[in-house]
């Protein structure tokens, strides 16, 4: 025996079809000695009927039939294989879009994912997609293997190229930990032994990266969360509470709450088939007796009175829709979360996520493999928190309850954001909700990208914000002159255009600020629809506001310009003299003087009022409109 | 180090037992087949732990065929007397009368007699929901494709390509009119860790796992003892000319007589035992005819309704 215990590694590994998934896979579990003889022996059989030289190991993995005539790996397998170190288990999972379903299945469990991409291909959608599937399944380590090194003679440039290709977009994902790995599955350079083919990379192989990386750090050890699965009574005398820890810590005698009960005491053991204990931790299964009766059953969760998970019949989720039938609005589902079963209804889908772009999409219903943010309804409240710093309590799944089928995977970002979350105080109630009662979106009649097609344009809207008299509108003007010209539909839609009107009822508090700009926001989204370029030019202070005009535009369609230029040189301009009157007192709330501005943390483009000619600012606005392809 | 450190084989525990508790909350009429081997042996152990300190509240079925070691309803009766389970016995009476043998039939229709109509029938007769089951992922090709919760149709049968989505450790416990649902709580452990628990835990196993002298006759590399070789043979076969010779053995699983063979072996304790188990350079079930038939013998019966 081992003097040390092995800790053990759970991964998830995708790519698409060729990329020598299953040779890598082999390769790992043939050079541990996890593959035997005779399992070997019946592989090489096949393979020799089927008339290919030497052992194919997909044979070995790919464990259906199906999979086997077809070539394709249709369904997660299991696979274990152990080193010195590590036990691990590896969940092979499906690249095919068409198996998404699949694919999430085996990653959900996982600790870290390996994605493989051909080198000889570069960084295809596939690879992209797999990426933004780690990403919202928040595993929270990534390596991309880039297999076939040998194909392209163990080039570092290859290497390098598709390494760049690749964090230029995993930028955008919510992935902390990526390294990347040229490897030859087939040769085994970089698998389990380092190359001699490619001394230019001094990082680990593969099998060493995953020995050592560290993710004991990833469990939650802070937020106790223990869901009551069963009631344990075998006497009179003894009541306890079965489960299994989720998060956190706990030890005899801390004082605990009951939810939804609300009802404190104390834990009076911990008890386990191998004796009590003084502390248990996550995700020990333990039963917990509490010293004073309380009414608990299954469903119900336990949890430190000092650290409180959110409590909501109302969330917000990213889904995965698993289901053939599309998601029927109207029907309700059963929504399994921790140990309780709830119904739940889906009033109201955000926007769906093109798992291939990551762009944002609106949608009236989702369909098999779809990916979208939606606002849950449930009928009694969850015990829960965000998915991401708690996967236990952050994840439900729904269940049809005609045909029992898993239709949909959730992964809560939090209680339901409405715009009233985004526009602050409940002042006006109008405004509190996306939509009106009794309304159904139906949808655009006809097609924006039918509209696109015929001005020879694409639709975009350019956010100009900064400072008054920062010179947003002047530069937002000369810009849609210039695009006007150029035979483009525009609209210029700015803060005087749109308080005479639309806007006159609201004032200049920081709620009348955020309505403002969510109609500025819900306007332009009408004309980006119609096909425009709409050039929108307002101080709009609150990074949540600028945020959320952007949640209404397609991914990439959305350009924030700040036009930067520093408070003295605004004040020095005062066209219309309203510093001086901000200075004296005679406007309240006056952005730059007496209410903030947050400047922009990410714009596309940031334009320099105070230092360059707006002829300059302009071109610079009309070549990233024509380098993002909005026009040629 | 930090100290809330759980060892591989507590995280596995753990989450069995997490899989037990699902299956007794939120199903009527659960049971839990057992064969009698080491899985099992392993499984009952942590429904004991999942229940502590009350009994595990579902009862133990073995479907038997008649073919088992006698070794292994000689511990059978005994472990389940020492322990106070509740033992349910299960025979396709029918085709034992019959005379059922691999011999006559094939392995595959036997196995279908005997094994798979009789756990169908049992389940229908008990009315059961739910079906615990000792397979492991490890074991066989299609068993690494099957999901923790696995539904069957009215006909028990499993449909590969089509199975729930299961994720994170969401088990979906709702079933149509007719459907089961067999679970697998030790879908990942490996052969070693069944193995290294036994020891860790000290759990009785049926007594010939370990190795002793045994009088054999070698078939195509499997060896068969000379006291089971009259069942082997069912009598209908001519006794051919073999050498008989006298070598250290073990069965590495446990099934019926005339498709289970011994391997050489000179593991006598539990240590040993394990070392030979990480160091073997074959499958657990080389000695198990049944699988060998073809390719994919163990999904079409899977698909038929087996385990």
């Amino acid at each position: 025996m081992p003097a040390r215990e092995k800790s053990l590694l759970r991964f998830a590994t995708t790519g698409s079809v060729d990329d020598g998934k299953s040779t890598l896979i082999g390769r790992l579990l043939y050079e541990s000695k996890a593959i035997f003889e005779d399992q070997y022996a019946a592989v090489e059989r096949t393979s020799r009927r089927r008339g290919q030289d030497g052992a194919d190991l997909a044979l070995l993995l790919d464990g259906l039939s199906a999979e086997r005539e077809q070539g394709i790996t249709i369904d997660v397998a299991y696979r274990y294989f152990e080193t010195a170190n590590r036990k691990f288990i590896i969940a092979d999972t499906p690249g095919h879009e068409q198996y998404t379903r699949n694919t999430v299945t085996g990653a959900s469990t996982a600790d870290l994912a390996v994605i493989l991409i051909d080198a000889r291909n570069g960084v295809l959608t596939q690879s992209k997609r797999h990426g933004i599937l780690i990403s919202l399944l928040q595993i929270p380590h990534l390596v991309v293997a880039i297999n076939k090194m040998d194909l392209v003679g163990y080039s570092e440039d290859v290497y390098q190229e598709i390494v760049e290709e690749y964090e230029a977009f995993s930028g955008k994902l919510d992935i902390h930990d990526i390294s990347f790995i040229p490897v030859s599955a087939l040769e085994g350079d970089n698998v389990t032994t380092k190359s001699h083919n490619m001394p230019w990379y001094d990082g680990a192989t593969l099998l060493h990266t995953l020995e050592t990386v560290h993710v004991a750090a990833d469990r939650n050890l802070l937020d106790f969360r223990f869901p009551v699965q069963y009631v344990i009574r075998p006497h009179l005398d003894f009541r306890g509470y079965a489960g299994r820890i989720v998060s956190g810590t706990i030890r005899v005698g801390e004082e605990v709450v009951a939810l939804p009960s609300g009802r404190t005491s104390g834990v009076k053991s911990i008890v386990t088939y191998d004796g009590e204990l003084e502390e248990a931790f996550a995700p020990q299964s333990v039963v917990l007796t509490l010293e004073d009766q309380l009414d608990i059953s299954r469903g119900d969760m336990i949890v430190r009175k000092h650290n409180l998970p959110q409590v909501s019949d109302r969330l917000e989720a990213i889904l995965c829709w698993m289901d053939d039938e599309a998601l029927d609005r109207g029907t309700g589902y059963l929504l399994k979360h921790t140990t309780q079963t709830v119904r739940a209804y889906l009033p109201q889908i955000l926007y769906r996520i093109d798992v291939n772009t990551l762009h944002r999409e609106p949608v009236d219903t989702l369909t098999l493999n779809d990916i979208a943010r939606v606002a849950i309804r449930a009928s009694s409240p969850l015990f829960f928190d965000s998915y991401r710093i708690n996967h236990g309590t952050g994840s439900f799944i729904l269940i049809d309850p005609h045909t029992s089928n898993t239709v949909g995977a959730g992964m809560i970002r939090g209680p339901v954001q409405t715009v009233d979350d985004l526009i602050g105080p409940l002042s006006r109630p109008s405004a509190q909700t996306g939509k009106s009662p009794h309304t159904v979106w139906a949808g655009w009649n006809i097609p924006r990208a039918r509209r696109e097609d015929r001005n020879r344009h694409q639709a975009a809207v350019l956010w100009f914000t900064g400072l008054s008299a920062s010179g947003k509108s002047t530069l937002a003007q000369a810009v849609e002159r210039k695009l006007f010209d150029g035979g483009c539909q525009t609209m210029l839609l700015d803060g005087d255009t749109l308080r005479h009107g639309l806007c006159g009822d609201l004032g200049f508090s920081d709620v009348d600020r955020s309505e403002n700009i969510r109609r500025v926001g819900e306007m332009a989204k009408l004309f980006f629809e119609s096909g425009h370029i709409v050039l929108c030019a307002f101080i709009s202070p609150f990074e949540k506001d600028r945020a959320f005009a952007r949640s209404l535009i397609s991914d990439g369609r959305f350009f924030e310009i700040y036009a930067q230029c520093s408070l003295d040189t605004c004040k020095a301009r005062d066209p219309k003299g309203l510093y001086r009157k901000a200075e004296t007192g005679e406007i309240p709330r006056f952005t730059g003087i007496s209410s903030p501005y947050e400047e922009p943390k990410e714009p596309e483009l940031i334009v320099r009022t105070d230092v360059d000619t707006v002829e300059d600012l302009t071109d610079a606005v009309l070549k990233v409109l024509k380098d993002r392809g909005v026009v040629r | 180090m930090s100290p809330y450190r759980l060892s591989y084989l507590k995280q596995l525990e753990s989450e069995a037992i997490h899989i037990l508790r699902e299956v007794v909350a939120e199903f009527e009429n659960p049971v839990m087949l057992y064969s009698v081997g080491k899985d099992s042996s392993v499984m009952v152990r942590l429904a004991q732990k999942a229940f502590h300190p009350g009994k595990f509240p579902f009862p133990l079925l073995h479907v038997d065929t008649g073919y088992k070691f006698p070794e292994m309803y000689a511990f059978r009766d005994r472990f389940c007397r020492e322990i106070g389970a509740e033992l349910i016995v299960e025979r396709n009476e029918e085709w034992i009368a019959k005379g059922a043998h691999p011999l006559k039939l094939g392995t595959e229709k036997c196995c279908w007699y005997l094994k798979t109509q009789g756990l169908l029938h049992a389940l229908r007769k008990h009315g059961f929901d739910a079906a615990f089951g000792g397979a492991r992922r490890e074991e066989e090709k299609s068993r690494a494709k099957e999901r923790v919760f696995s539904v069957r149709d009215a006909l028990g049968q499993w449909d590969p390509k089509n199975q729930r989505p299961e994720l994170w450790d969401l088990y979906n416990a709702r079933l149509n009119e007719g459907q089961t649902v067999r679970v697998f709580p030790l879908s990942n452990w490996t052969e070693v860790d069944v193995w290294t628990y036994i020891k860790q835990e000290n759990i009785p196993i049926v007594p010939i796992y370990f190795a002793q002298e045994r009088k054999v006759i070698e078939r195509d590399g499997i060896l068969i003892p000379l006291s089971t070789v009259s069942v082997v043979e069912d009598g209908a076969r001519e006794r051919r000319e073999e050498k008989t010779r006298t070598v250290s053995c073990r069965f590495r699983s446990l099934g019926c007589i005339p498709c289970t063979g011994a391997i050489p072996s000179e593991a006598t304790t539990l240590d040993e035992l394990i070392v030979e188990v990480v160091h073997a350079r074959k499958s657990e079930r080389e000695n198990r005819v049944i699988d060998l038939s073809s390719d994919a013998a163990m999904e079409e019966k899977k698909r038929e309704g087996y385990f």
